[in-house]
């Protein structure tokens, strides 16, 4: 049956260079600008660590807090380390961490989403009252607390983000889902007989992925935030690796004399959160220009 | 006679594909005397309700009033600045849409909403507005005019809410009133009081009026003068009568002779199989504790056509989805071949739900959108027939020619087609499952008529070739008498009458059944000032579950029978069964046919 079906999607879709072209030009101007800032941020995080001028944990600089120069572009911080080499790898963590957290988070909540969705109503009740019950636990809160009672480890704090935005994808997964299960053309396949896997996957999925695919962004730019935060608070990524929040954090010392060290891991966060938000605006605009289209 | 409307060279054009301009309305030029009615007829995407929207100058979503001249009143009306158009429209030109529903705010007062436009255009005070809306309401026939305008929308029927509607758009005595499907949304038993009280509202205030439809039947009661459109071009235009009996244009002749419903019945088959395919036995069922079906049962037998008929709400597509097993009934079995089918969907077995197939009403969401014509009629094949890759392929192809769709369709996506493409893979979706019976919901209301006369003319030769069972659902009598043998008349969950075709040609019919056929308006002029009123709707009395649910709106009610004992079923001479205490006499003596005044019963009660 998989097998089947696999080769019909294949078929009616065209080459992925002609989408991608497609896809920018559909974009608004704001999205295009958002894609831009995404696609630097990712290229950062993939091909960092080869571009980086410097060792990340090496003192090069003879003094602390310097400005921007030839040989360190981004100037040294409190220590002397070299900062375009330390932001280069700390978006590896941030964003790689974030991404994975994100996808985990998605994935996890659609897939619970579909199953409430075509399941009894026992399943779902059961399901929703579970994430509600996760929504109510504060989530820094519940982090801290994790961290405190195992130590910051990178697949502690992914299972920590992945936890903490389940509850909400599930929510908007459910809400999409459970109105595309009344459509007719639903009622059409389970009155042809079709088993529940398949009503969720191709029935329900396809006409639902747009809106789960905007969301995913937003808990991207959450999963960041929360990332920063917590390494803001020195419970994230341990010394002498940084993410881009604990960046942040050691070169707090520099805030007064407005040093490079400290503005641009914010900047970093701040231009990455912006432009997946931008391109997420984007999206449903898009989307309607599409459809408008006959 | 002075034209209160002018309409010259008028050009529109929206948005297209590209982005370039694409003309949607070419060249359109008419004129409507004052006081008189003018229809604009035509298909869906003809430009009918773009000309009438041009009217109010106004052009939809990226569209421009590219060229011509509107005058209305006197008024330019494509020489008005944005100020200027707030004061025009609401004032000289109102506008009456197809959903009153849509079109009303739930949270607002009736009178609210009402009295609005005359007093947003200062013509009115408060005060005036609310007496001149008493007095619409009244003029309308509205029950309690004096106090209607206290309730909301929700309160009120849909039939109530669209002559609410008309009071809104005449509180400020517009120049030109713009009716756009007004009726199109309801029953035909609402249709026709909505209709009467329109015309007459019209007549009496002397106003003139645009009305759009694609109904020639109604617009024959209502217009004064006809524009026939298609693709945006005039075809014809002249008076109601010359249009409808002396049409000079071909496409008009072929919207008339589509709208004539034209008997299509398979040729009986020779050897019948002495038992009936499907057998729905007293069946009862509903959403959480009310019933909407209570003891219903018909039978169909293979390759018969059996209709059910009905109003909103009446169980109709309840019973569809208790055959297809979407819903298990309550009490009653659906047997298949004698055996009895398990109620719910999942104790079925594969084979059970090959041979039944549903068609869903609405082809825009029986689809999925998501997925190519090739996906939505390959997967039937796949599940029922076990066909793969090549084999499948040429069968898609072998059914899109059946269905007479080019087989390059197949490529495209459910979204990319037209409301008849749509509905056509609708019915092959079920073909491809080589089901014994089809279960059709409404599948033609949402059609413009040509596109509709050539589904059923589809589903008539499916019959005859396949020998396929249809149970053919539809709130229009007319349709199906032209293309059922048998026919069962549902009223408020309960069956009222079923026979055969012929048993529905000529009276003794159950008093529902007499006022449906009554009610479905015939193509001259006239038809709707014959039609006597019927009686006006009383108060309806405490109705036991068991009585008659047509006994409030019943014209031959037997007082102290009717609402004491519940109703017998009675089978009457000519064929058919109703559900009625008045027995073959009681109805045939009940008027049926030609003019009649209030029924014997109508006098107030309780």
């Amino acid at each position: 049956m998989t097998e089947a079906v696999a080769p019909a999607t294949r078929a009616a879709r065209p080459s992925a260079a002609l989408r991608a072209a497609r896809f920018w030009t559909s974009l608004p101007l704001s999205g295009r600008v958002g894609l831009a800032l995404v696609v630097f941020w990712v290229a950062a995080a993939i091909f960092g660590p080869f571009l980086a001028p410097h060792e990340v944990g090496a003192i090069v600089a003879p003094d602390v807090f310097e400005g921007s120069s030839a040989a360190h572009l981004l100037g040294s911080d409190y220590l002397g380390r070299d900062v375009l080499s330390r932001v280069l790898s700390g978006a590896r963590y941030t964003v790689g961490l974030a991404l994975a957290a994100a996808v985990l988070a998605s994935t996890i909540g659609t897939a619970l989403a579909l199953t409430a969705a075509v399941s009894g109503r026992w399943v779902d009740e059961a399901l929703s009252r579970l994430m509600d019950a996760m929504i109510s636990i504060p989530s820094k809160v519940l982090a801290l607390v994790m961290v405190a009672a195992f130590g910051s480890s990178i697949p502690l704090l992914l299972l920590i983000a992945a936890a903490t935005y389940v509850p909400g994808a599930y929510r908007i997964g459910r809400s999409l889902a459970v109105n595309l299960n009344e459509m007719d053309y639903v009622q059409a396949a389970r009155a042809r007989g079709e088993g529940r896997f398949y009503l969720a996957r191709v029935e329900v999925l396809p006409n639902m992925i747009n809106p789960m695919l905007a969301d995913f962004g937003l808990r991207f730019v959450f999963v960041v935030l929360l990332l920063s935060g917590l390494s803001f608070l020195g419970l994230g990524v341990q010394p002498p690796n940084a993410d881009l929040g604990s960046l942040v954090r050691e070169n707090t010392s520099g805030l007064g004399d407005g040093a490079l060290a400290v503005l641009m891991p914010a900047l970093a966060i701040a231009t990455l959160t912006i432009g997946v938000n931008l391109l997420i605006d984007a999206l449903p605009l898009r989307a309607r220009r599409v459809q408008g289209e006959p | 006679m002075v034209d209160q409307v002018r309409v010259t060279g008028l050009k529109v054009t929206a948005p297209g594909a590209d982005g370039r301009p694409v003309t949607i309305v070419h060249d359109v030029s008419f004129s409507i005397p004052k006081g008189e009615v003018l229809a604009l007829i035509g298909e869906s995407g003809s430009g009918k309700t773009t000309i009438a929207l041009a009217l109010m100058g106004y052009a939809r979503g990226g569209g421009r009033i590219a060229e011509g001249s509107i005058e209305v009143a006197g008024t330019d009306v494509l020489a008005l600045d944005a100020a200027q158009l707030s004061a025009y429209r609401g004032a000289t030109v109102a506008y009456v849409a197809q959903s009153a529903a849509a079109s009303f705010n739930p949270s607002r007062t009736i009178m609210d909403q009402v009295t609005e436009p005359a007093t947003i255009h200062g013509l009115l005070s408060r005060a005036q507005a609310e007496a001149k809306a008493v007095e619409l309401f009244r003029a309308l026939a509205l029950p309690d005019p004096e106090t209607i305008g206290r309730r909301y929308p929700h309160q009120v029927s849909g039939g109530q809410l669209q002559r609410l509607m008309a009071a809104m758009a005449l509180i400020t005595d517009p120049a030109l009133v713009i009716l756009d499907e007004p009726t199109t949304a309801l029953d035909v038993t609402t249709q026709i009081e909505a209709l009467r009280v329109f015309k007459k509202v019209v007549a009496e205030r002397g106003a003139t009026a645009v009305y759009v439809s694609h109904d020639l039947a109604v617009v024959a009661q209502m217009a004064d003068r006809i524009v026939v459109l298609r693709h945006g071009e005039v075809r014809e235009t002249g008076l109601t009568d010359q249009v409808l009996h002396a049409p000079q244009d071909d496409y008009t002749q072929t919207l008339m002779a589509a709208a004539r419903p034209q008997v299509r019945t398979a040729a009986p088959e020779a050897a019948t199989a002495p038992a009936p395919l499907l057998e729905v036995r007293g069946v009862t069922a509903g959403y959480g504790r009310v019933p909407v079906l209570q003891d219903v049962s018909l039978s169909i037998a293979r390759g018969a056509a059996v209709g059910v008929i009905g109003e909103s709400g009446s169980g109709k597509s309840t019973l569809a989805r208790v055959v297809a097993g979407l819903l298990p009934p309550s009490a009653g079995t659906v047997m298949l071949d004698g055996v009895a089918l398990p109620p719910a969907l999942a104790r079925r077995s594969r084979e059970q739900l090959r041979r039944v197939q549903i068609v869903f009403q609405n082809a825009d969401t029986a689809l999925n959108p998501a997925h190519s014509v090739a996906r939505i009629l390959g997967r039937p094949l796949e599940l029922y027939h076990g066909l793969k890759g090549d084999a499948r392929e040429r069968r898609v192809a072998e059914l899109l020619d059946l269905i007479r769709l080019p087989a390059a369709l197949a490529n495209r996506r459910a979204g990319e087609l037209s409301g008849g493409q749509k509905q056509r893979i609708n019915l092959a979706r079920a073909l491809a499952a080589e089901p014994d019976l089809i279960l059709c919901d409404e599948v033609t209301s949402a059609l413009d008529t040509v596109v509709a006369a050539a589904v059923l003319d589809l589903m008539a030769e499916l019959r005859r070739e396949l020998g396929v069972s249809f149970m053919f659902i539809s709130h229009d009598i007319s349709t199906v008498r032209a293309i059922c043998d048998e026919i069962v008349v549902l009223y408020a969950g309960r069956k009222v009458q079923a026979g055969g075709r012929e048993a529905f040609s000529a009276p003794p019919f159950h008093p529902y059944t007499d006022l449906l056929i009554g009610s479905v308006p015939e193509m001259r002029r006239g038809w709707l000032e014959e039609t006597a009123v019927r009686e006006a709707r009383t108060a309806a009395p405490a109705i036991a579950p068991d009585l008659c649910g047509f006994l409030d709106r019943c014209p031959a009610r037997i007082e102290g029978l009717c609402d004491r004992l519940p109703p017998p079923r009675v089978r009457l001479a000519q064929g058919s069964e109703v559900l009625c205490h008045r027995g073959e006499s009681g109805l045939s003596t009940h008027p049926s046919n030609g003019p009649r005044t209030s029924g014997p019963s109508s006098a107030p009660s309780i």
